[in-house]
């Protein structure tokens, strides 16, 4: 999915004032924990801002499936099942789960979000 | 000697050991409110006094109080309206400092009025955003976001004892002055009622 540039320019904006990052390191393929620092308590302060910004309700399980990452039925020796991957897909259909699916770590999940899939989210949400 | 705390944002309680006992050391830096609006606003009054050490030592031949604790004053201030909305249950906690500027020191003699509003709030955390004046004159700009610590980590961890938060409260006028906001009185929830009784009864 082609990004949103207004939306990306709005995200980039909220990124830069959440995690005190510099605009050019808010890249569409920055990860939010991995390359911009991003710790839990930051997605709490993004999620409100981007509610503000976008005017949209964000359910915290839309971005964060903890439900299905800590799942008994979901996930088995610390790996999402072929099922969880499903549900996580359909939960999820905002982001590219592809490079996740080849090792499907629970452990690894919360470094996957990356700038684009958050654009894609809002991008989603806006057009609802 | 420092031997715990038990500590919020918005209240810390430091128990010292002396030779005979154990003394509270109150962590209030707001003197009372004068407005408090149920989940919407608060306006407090802080009187900046050189009989606070902290004044005179932080920065020697200097006399004001530090930024950090009018910081800290603002997160009474919201931290309480917003614990008020949940009466005074939720495990909240001050997450982040979004933003502070301040345009001059707060001098011994100095009154400080400490005004904040919440932008919003919900079940994880609330945003709040506040000002401090010296008389007319905008001091300080402040915004905060506090956090509920909900994960089952905490489920066992009591920030405040109910008749400590109580009583604190209770020093701060918060339920002399405190409505909701069709104008009503706020009410003193009970379990803290109860904790108070508790408290004497052992007494």
């Amino acid at each position: 999915m082609p990004i949103n540039e207004e939306v990306f320019g709005k995200v980039r904006e909220t990124l830069v004032d959440a995690l005190g990052v510099d605009d050019d390191e808010v890249t569409e393929d920055a990860t939010m924990v991995g390359d911009l620092g991003a710790e839990s308590i930051d997605f709490l302060d993004i999620v409100f801002k981007l509610e503000k910004t976008f005017d949209i309700q964000i359910p915290r399980d839309e971005l964060f499936p903890d439900d299905i990452l800590t799942s008994a039925e979901f996930v088995q020796d610390g790996k999402v099942t072929p099922e969880g991957l499903s549900k996580l897909k359909e939960r999820m259909s905002f982001a590219d789960l592809t490079k996740f699916e080849q090792n499907p770590l629970v452990q690894d999940f919360g470094n996957l979000l990356t700038v684009k899939d958050l654009c894609n989210y809002v991008t989603e949400k806006t057009a609802a | 000697m420092e031997i715990s705390c038990r500590s919020g944002r918005t209240w810390s309680a430091y128990f010292h050991l002396c030779g005979w006992g154990l003394i509270l050391m109150r962590w209030l830096w707001i003197d009372r409110y004068t407005e408090f609006i149920s989940g919407k606003s608060a306006v407090a009054i802080k009187n900046v006094t050189l009989s606070e050490e902290v004044v005179d030592d932080y920065a020697p031949g200097r006399t004001f109080l530090p930024n950090t604790l009018i910081i800290e004053g603002m997160a009474q201030t919201a931290g309480l309206l917003v614990s008020q909305i949940g009466d005074f249950l939720d495990r909240l906690v001050l997450a982040k400092i979004q933003s502070s500027k301040f345009y001059f020191p707060a001098y011994p003699g100095d009154t400080l009025t400490f005004r904040v509003e919440l932008e919003r709030q919900d079940s994880e955390g609330a945003f709040a955003v506040g000002t401090t004046h010296r008389g007319e004159e905008l001091q300080a700009e402040i915004s905060l976001m506090f956090a509920k610590l909900q994960d089952v980590r905490f489920a066992n961890v009591e920030l405040f004892e109910p008749a400590e938060l109580c009583r604190m409260c209770r020093l701060l006028r918060i339920f002399e002055v405190g409505v909701n906001v069709d104008g009503s009185p706020i009410q003193v929830p009970k379990h803290m009622i109860e904790a108070e009784k508790a408290l004497l009864l052992q007494d």
